[in-house]
Formats: structure tokens, sequence, C-alpha cells
């Protein structure tokens, strides 16, 4: 067990804090380079259509045009995952959505390269659009992409865990409930923006606000035919990112081009226009849900399908679908359990990877069902989620290893905060604690701490570290992480101060930056803390190791004697025996030469071996409970949540007050979306953006934003730095169910769909009224031709992970 | 513009008098960033949505994207990088930078000076108050809690009064 720490668990300044507070910090469309150029990209403004010819010869004439190009300069493809290379940073004979990059300038200055742009002319040949799930699953023809498993089905997975059919028979009660959730965006305050500069050397640098640089080196090497080693992709500060700057993006290769025709630096910053139509945000998804209980609730089978708008292009739509299906069995015991997913691919902005990455979605449907499913069977909602959890290392049907497990304690404390059992007065609406009108509702929920396997497959860390020790006893910390405004620079500094014994502010950082840095994967999947914290752990105390050798042969004293702490190396019985760190640090260069060491983290092996088994496994979950309390208007139909007890199972804080933060961050992205934010498309066709404005999206200001009442509960896991889990996704997940489950408390109607507007209560109200069922949502799903499940037997019932040999058809 | 001529006005920029030439059809938000390299003033939207872009102008907060550089002639103008003094902090930028009201730190300057400006007005505001006064600004990252905290300690401050940050806002409740 750790004790006397020095630096983690303590409420430290994040190391960038104060360049944030007086305008120093560097956004990537603060940098200004000398000569250097702007771009703009010319979008379609069609949702579907082939490109019959582009004409550039007027943009190029315009004076201040230094170049302008178009989808033939790019011919090679990209895109994040291996098997999703569908894009090009310029269509090149069709366009798939209105947003879709055509063409781009480089210019002298925005304004002229504004002009050059308009200048572009583009003839186009219209073709049919794909606006929903339906019609994907209908309309084979025309195809949005060549490939994909059929017509307009980019994904089909099934797979089946235990018989489900079983345990529906084993069952007291059985229930089948249909939800949508409408997608959303992430909207993170800056606006994407790169600079690339071609040097004279031949090498290209490009600065970027992306969450994985990682990745857009990899996809530049690809795309610029550069070898990747004359490649550095430096990822500034991100102004938000929660999944939207986790892709390569065409913006990015395309300056990269524009600086190695005109040699000078160029620049791009996208409009909010722009930004809504890059997206990569929520899928929307249509989901059916069939879950068989005991009468006291013990879940005996699982079967749930999902049916995703992915908008289009791949992006991490194919892992998406995975995870729409994959955490299900993470929170509360399924011993059998039955997943199908199907991504469709439509003319709209393409969808990928959000806070939460496809599982806020899942969840919804599944702690809405819960409390359903509660009702039937006359308990209460507390209790059926309390006496059914997954237990703490153990082994779930689809092979996800769970560790520590707090979601217990996050229960009870939500419980007591909220006073739950003072004010939830049973399923009896004629025997109410609480005014009608007011409610209260409970959801739970897991997350990953970090992907088990990487994007690419490879038998590399997932992150590295480098320490450098310098004779002055200065220490820098290098990695490859993002920080996208979660801190994840300061958890590098923290841990290494920690290890060696230092102040946080002693160390200087220096991260994503794929020349100076060893690769982490980048921020994304909410992996940072636990794998560069690991990785960090583990430089350090090589580095550690060297000083307490020099320092114990200097005072003469065994090492296990030497301690490190208060900038000081000294003898654990003599403290007053001892010298200074930097004093330490000389010791130890005289002895081994320059200091420098490394750390590296890769996740353990997961126990599933069977094909779709890499999405899910996780070196640890979260844990998070929530109980909302909201206040309906029954006559203008519109929600107020008032508060929200939320408890989260960190593990451990490495700094409480920046997982205050995350915590709160999430609660406020979970009330958005349950309340107001979506991406809808009007006109016949559906394919036309409502609103790419910030002010017509409408995300919640301080008007609506509740009062947030946080626990933390520390369990320590075994696989995280300190026993440290995640917090940047995991606390959003139970929001969105705990509003709608208080809703129904509150009126006495079930919305089954994201967001909850007032509308849609009042439409519920309103059929209630009329003694119909008082219920907002979707009736039917799509009749699809699943393939056969690729079957896995669970660990009960002695599956080793693997999937059962298909049986042999004989004709 | 190409071809466009440049205007030159005059004005007090962060307690210093400048003049300063550009095409006349910028706005205040893009000569700041572009012609006076001052970037600490962020864009969100450019269309007067978001709060990012906030500037005091004559000790009055503005949206820099509405309005012209050219009306800034003659006026009291103060950006981020002028709100602390010299070295010093100003208890708002030590809060919220304490604090973690700053995480991606991208609203962060519009934040600030609206709150400076609300805490001149009104030098001990009331949760409510602090609520209608920054509900011009977005901030996607923290849902606002520790941003009022950082109000709430600053304006203490501001008054000479010692006030500690309740233990749950920083390790939750027990």
């Amino acid at each position: 067990m750790v004790k006397n720490l020095k630096v983690v668990g303590k409420p430290f300044r994040k190391v960038d804090a104060r360049a944030k507070c007086v305008g120093q910090t560097k956004f990537a469309d603060d940098i200004v380079l000398p000569r250097m150029l702007f771009c703009k990209i010319l979008r379609s403004h069609l949702p579907h259509a082939l490109i019959k010819n582009i004409d550039v010869s007027k943009a190029l004439a315009l004076p201040g045009v230094f170049a302008v190009v178009t989808g033939k300069d790019f011919p090679i493809p990209y895109g994040i995952l291996p098997v999703s290379q569908d894009e090009h940073a310029l269509c090149i004979d069709k366009v798939r959505f209105i947003g879709d990059p055509v063409a781009a300038v480089a210019a002298i200055d925005e304004d002229v390269a504004f002009d050059a742009m308009n200048l572009i002319e583009v003839e186009y040949e219209p073709l049919d659009t794909i606006s929903t799930i339906d019609e994907a699953v209908l309309i084979d023809e025309p195809r949005i992409h060549e490939y994909g498993d059929s017509g307009n089905i980019h994904k089909k997975v099934s797979l089946e865990f235990g018989n489900v059919e079983e345990g529906f028979a084993e069952a007291d009660l059985v229930r089948e409930d249909t939800f949508f959730y409408e997608g959303n965006t992430h909207l993170p305050m800056e606006q994407h923006a790169a600079v690339a500069h071609f040097d004279s050397d031949g090498k290209i640098t490009l600065w970027s606000s992306t969450q994985t640089p990682h990745y857009v080196h990899r996809a530049l090497a690809k795309v610029l035919g550069l070898p990747a080693s004359h490649i550095r992709v430096i990822a500034t500060p991100n102004g938000g990112g929660f999944g939207g700057k986790s892709d390569p993006f065409n913006h990015e290769v395309v300056v990269c081009k524009l600086s190695m025709l005109t040699g000078r630096p160029v620049k791009v910053t996208l409009t909010r226009e722009e930004v809504f139509y890059c997206h990569r945000g929520r899928h929307p998804i249509l989901m059916r849900v069939k879950t068989g209980v005991k009468n006291d609730g013990a879940i005996t089978a699982m079967h749930f399908q999902s049916f995703l708008d992915g908008g289009a292009y791949g992006s991490y739509g194919v892992a998406s679908t995975f995870y729409s299906g994959a955490l299900q069995t993470v929170t509360y015991e399924v011993p059998r359990y039955k997943f199908q997913g199907l991504r469709a691919f439509t003319n709209k902005p393409p969808c990928g990877p959000k806070r939460g990455h496809g599982t806020p979605q899942p969840r919804y449907a599944l702690e809405v069902q819960l409390d359903k499913i509660a009702e039937q069977l006359g308990m209460d909602p507390v209790e059926i989620r309390r006496k059914h959890l997954v237990a703490p290392n153990s082994i779930t049907a689809n092979y996800l290893r769970i560790g520590s497990m707090g979601l217990g304690q996050c229960i009870e404390k939500v419980v007591e905060g909220s006073r739950w059992n003072e004010r939830f007065s049973g399923w009896d609406p004629n025997n109410r604690k609480l005014p009608f009108g007011k409610g209260i509702g409970i959801a739970c929920s897991s997350y990953i701490c970090g992907a088990g396997l990487p994007i690419y497959w490879n038998n590399m860390p997932q992150s590295g570290v480098q320490l450098r020790l310098d004779r002055q006893g200065g220490v820098c910390v290098m990695c490859g992480s993002t920080d996208i405004g979660q801190g994840s620079d300061s958890i590098l500094a923290y841990i290494v101060a920690e290890v060696l014994g230092i102040d946080p502010f002693d160390i200087r950082v220096v991260t994503a930056d794929t020349d100076l840095t060893p690769v982490d994967l980048g921020s994304y999947s909410s992996r940072v803390t636990l794998m560069t914290g690991n990785a960090a752990i583990q430089a350090a105390e090589r580095a550690r190791e060297l000083l307490v050798m020099a320092v114990a042969e200097k005072l003469g004293v065994p090492i296990e004697n030497i301690s490190l702490a208060e900038r000081r190396v000294f003898d654990v019985e003599n403290p007053e025996i001892g010298v200074t760190f930097a004093e330490a640090v000389v010791l130890a260069e005289s002895k081994f030469g320059t200091l420098g060491t490394v750390g590296s983290y890769s996740p353990p092996r997961s126990p599933g071996r069977y094909k779709g088994s890499g999405v899910g496994p996780s070196p640890a979950y979260s844990y998070s409970a929530a109980v909302a309390e909201v206040d309906v208007n029954p006559d203008t139909g519109i929600v107020v949540v008032e508060r929200v007890w939320i408890a989260h199972d960190i593990g451990r804080s490495i700094n409480p007050m920046l997982v205050m933060g995350q915590v709160e961050g999430s609660v406020y992205m979970g009330l958005g979306e349950i309340l107001m934010e979506e991406m809808v498309y009007r006109e016949n066709r559906n394919v036309v953006h409502k609103f790419p404005s910030m002010l017509e999206y409408k995300s919640p200001t301080t008007m609506e934003m509740c009062d947030v009442k946080t626990y933390l509960i520390e369990d320590p896991d075994p696989n995280g730095p300190y026993g440290a889990k995640e917090v940047g996704q995991g606390p959003l997940l139970p929001v969105p169910p705990a509003v709608a489950n208080a809703v129904y408390n509150a009126v006495g109607v079930r919305i089954d769909e994201v967001p909850i507007t007032p509308e849609k209560v009042l439409r519920a109200l309103k059929d209630k009224a009329r003694g119909r069922i008082g219920r907002f949502g979707p009736a039917a799903i799509p009749v699809v031709d699943w393939p056969e499940p690729l079957r896995v037997l669970t660990p009960s019932e002695g599956g080793d992970g693997s999937e059962m040999p298909r049986v042999a058809v004989h004709g | 513009m190409q071809g466009h001529t440049k205007k030159q006005i005059a004005f007090r920029l962060n307690g210093e008098d400048i003049e300063v030439a550009f095409a006349p059809h910028k706005t205040l938000l893009e000569v700041l960033r572009e012609d006076l390299n001052l970037t600490g003033t962020k864009h969100g939207c450019e269309l007067g949505e978001c709060g990012t872009c906030a500037v005091l102008v004559d000790g009055r907060s503005i949206l820099s994207c509405l309005m012209l550089g050219l009306d800034a002639e003659g006026r009291e103008v103060k950006t981020i990088e002028g709100m602390a003094n010299g070295a010093e902090l100003h208890p708002l930028q030590q809060t919220f930078a304490d604090l973690g009201a700053a995480q991606c730190g991208y609203c962060s300057p519009g934040f600030l000076l609206v709150a400076e400006e609300l805490l001149k007005k009104s030098p001990d505001p009331s949760r409510a108050e602090i609520q209608e006064a920054l509900s011009g600004n977005l901030c996607r990252c923290t849902g606002y809690i520790k941003i009022y905290e950082a109000v709430e300690l600053a304006a203490a401050r501001m008054r000479g009064e010692e006030m500690e940050l309740p233990k749950e806002s920083v390790y939750g409740l027990d």
C-alpha cells in the first residue's frame, strides 16, 4: 500500500493553469509565422453527387492566390481505423454530405482565400440521398461507399454469449423496449485549426488542434508520400476536444500539401459552421432491448440491438458499433448476452467518438428499461440495481475482466445524499411523497480506463514516457500525450514529483510532439491517466534508483535506507544526513553518465479471444451512480433539472480538484444531451444541418446548469497508477437516464427518446390524458437480415474466450 | 482584403496609448489578434453567440467580434493581456488558475473579463448574480461550477476577507 503521499491526492494547481489565465497559452490559431499563407476549403453544398468537373482557373488567376488543390492532388485515402480508409483530403469523384471538402486555396490572407474559394467552379451530378437508418437498410443504390457489408450498411455485428433463449425461458418477466438517442456534437469552444510549415530541409511540421498527434502523423505519412521521419506533428493545447479532434482531418492534410507546394507556412482555421460539418460526434442510435429477469430483479438474459446512423464516412464507426454493445455487462450481472449492431452510411456529417464513445446511448436504454422493470416487479429502483451488481475481480459473459468495483458505495452515497428513501414513494401515483411535477430518478454506469487494444495492431506499448535529469537538478518529462484541458500534462508532473520527492512545479513537461516525445496513442478512451501515469511511474522509479544508488554510495548507507522527499535525498534513519535533489543528480551523473530513463505501459491481455473481443477490454473500469431531481411543468413540458447527486468510483484521485472538475463537466455535458443538444437536419431529404451555429444548437448556459453534489469513491485499482481510474467520460453516462427516470417520477410519462424536449413531454402527457400510453419514443426497428451470431460459451459455461466453431453446412 | 486602404486609429489598450492601421472592415477581435498580435482574446463563433471574445471597452464587456475596430477610436480597451498588474495576477486570474476554473482555458479570457466587470459593479455577488452575469459566456469543460467558486473566492479576497473554499468543492462530499 502506498503511504505518505506528498503530491498524489492533493489539489495542486495545473501546471499550465496560469498561462491559460493570462492569455499566454498558444492555441493553434494563435500561431503566426513569417510569410504565412491562409487556407480556405471549398465544401460541397450538395449531400450526394458526382463531381463532373472542377475549374480552378479563375481562383488561380486572382492576385494573392498561391496555390489551389483539388482531389486529384490527394489520390491516397486515409481514415482513423485500418478497416475504414475511406476518406480523401479532398473529394475526388464524389461528395457524400453537405460540407464534404472539394478544393482548397492558399492565399496571402484569409479574405483573398475566401474570394478565391468562391471563384472555383464545380460541376456536380446530383445523386439520390440516403438520410436515415431505415433508408440505408431498405435502399441499396446508390451506394454511398463501394465498401461495407452490403448496400449502404457499413457494418453488421452479431455476437451471442451463452444461450439467451434459455435465459429468457428461465425469466419471470421479459421486457422489450425501444429507444432512440439523437446524435449531438462536441461543440468545443475552439474551432479546429492547423499550421503547416514545409521547411528548407524538405521536412514538414504541422501544429494542430488534435487529440491524437500520433495518428495524424501516421495518416500524413501515408497520404503525403513522405517518410514518417520527415514529418513532425505537434498537438497544440486543445481548446476542448471531447472526442471531436480524434480523427486525422482533411484540413490537416490540405495545409501540409499547400505548404509543400508553396514553400510557405500555411494556416487553416475552421469556421464554427465548418466545425459542425467536421462533427465525428455522438451517433444517433435506435435501440431495442429485450431483458429477462427473475422476480427479485436478477437478469437472466439480455438481447441488445443497436442501429447506428453513421453519416457519410467510417471514422471510428466500427469501434462505435462494437462499443454500443460491449459494456452492457460491466455494471450488473448479465449471465447470457446477445448483441446485434448495425451501422448505416447516410449522407450526413460523419459520426464518431464523443465523450463516452458509443456507450451513453445503450446506457440510457438499459437504465430506463431497468426502471420500468423495477416498477413491474414492484421493486425500488435502487434495490434492483444494488442487488445485482457485477462482482469485483470477475469476468463477464463477454469476457471483460472486472477489477475493482466501487458501484455499491457510489449508490449508497447518492441514495443517502439525495434522501432517496424520504422522497421516492414507490410506484403508486396516488401515494406520492413529492408533489406532482417534482421527481427523482436514479441510474448507474461504468466506463473503460483506456482501450485494451491499440487502433492499429502492434506489440508496442500504448504509452511511453522519457525523463531527462540535468545537473542543475532539473527534471524534464516527455510524453506523447495531449492536454485537451483535462490536465494530462499536470498528471505527468504530479506523478514524477511524487516518485522523485520534488515539487510538481520543479518539473518541465514536454508533450504531444512526435519529434521530441515518445509515442502515447492520444487523448481518447479515458486512457491517459492510467497509461501515461503507469509509464511515468516506471520512468521515474528508474531515475529514482540511479539517484538512490549514487547517494547511498556517497553517504555510505544501504540503498534501502535512502528516501526522496522535500527536494532532498537522505538516510531515513538520520534524516539530517543527505544531499539536495540537485546534488543527488550530480552524484548520479558522475557515476552513471548523462541521466535519462524511460517508462512504458501496455495493458494486460484480455481473456477474450473471439472475433470482436478487441472492443470493451480495459485495464480497469470506473463506476458512477447518479440521482437527478427534476421539476417538470405539466403545462409547458419544460423540464428543469434542479440538482444531481453523483458518486464516482475514481480508484484514487491523483488530484481531487481536477477529478471534481471532470465530474462536474460530465454532468454538464450529460445535461445538455438529455435536455437540448441535437444534431438535426431539415428539408424533405433530411440532410441539411438545421442549425450549424452556437446560437441555435442549444447547449446549457449558466442558467440551465444544475447544482451538482459530488462524491468521490476511492477504492484503488491494482492496475491504476496509485490506484487511479478514469473520470473524463464515465460520469456523463448515468446523467441522461437518471433525468429520464426522474421525469417519469415527476409526471408519469416515459420519454424513450433523447433529448427530452418540452414538445415530447407534452405529447406524452396528452396521450396519457386521453387514456393512451404516456410515452414518447420509437415504436419499431428495421427488419434486418442478421448474420448468424458468433457463439461464445460464457466463463460460467466453461468457455475459454474463443468462439465456438460454426456448424458446417453440407450441401 | 487587398486593395483596401488601411485606416489608422488611436486608442488606449491595456493602459497604453497605441496607434494601429488596419483594413476598415475588420472587427475589434481581428484587429487585436491580427494587427496587434494580442492572441489572448479568442474566438468561438465570430457571430456574437458564445462570449469567448469578450473584452472590456470603457469598463464594459463587449463582444469584440461584433464591434468594428474603427469604433475603438479614442476608447479604453482592456484584454486578458492587460488584466494582471505586471507579474502580479489579478485575484480572479489567481483563483481561476488555482481552483481549476480553466480546464481547456479557451473560454477563460472572456469569463475573466466579464467577471472583472461584475465584481467592479457588485463586490459581493450572490451565486445567482454570478450566473446571470456569466450567462452570455459558454464553457464546455467545467459545468461552470469551478468558475462560480473562483469568482466567489476572488471577490472575498478583493473585499479583504478571509475565505476558505468548502472542502466539498475540492474533495467532494463525505
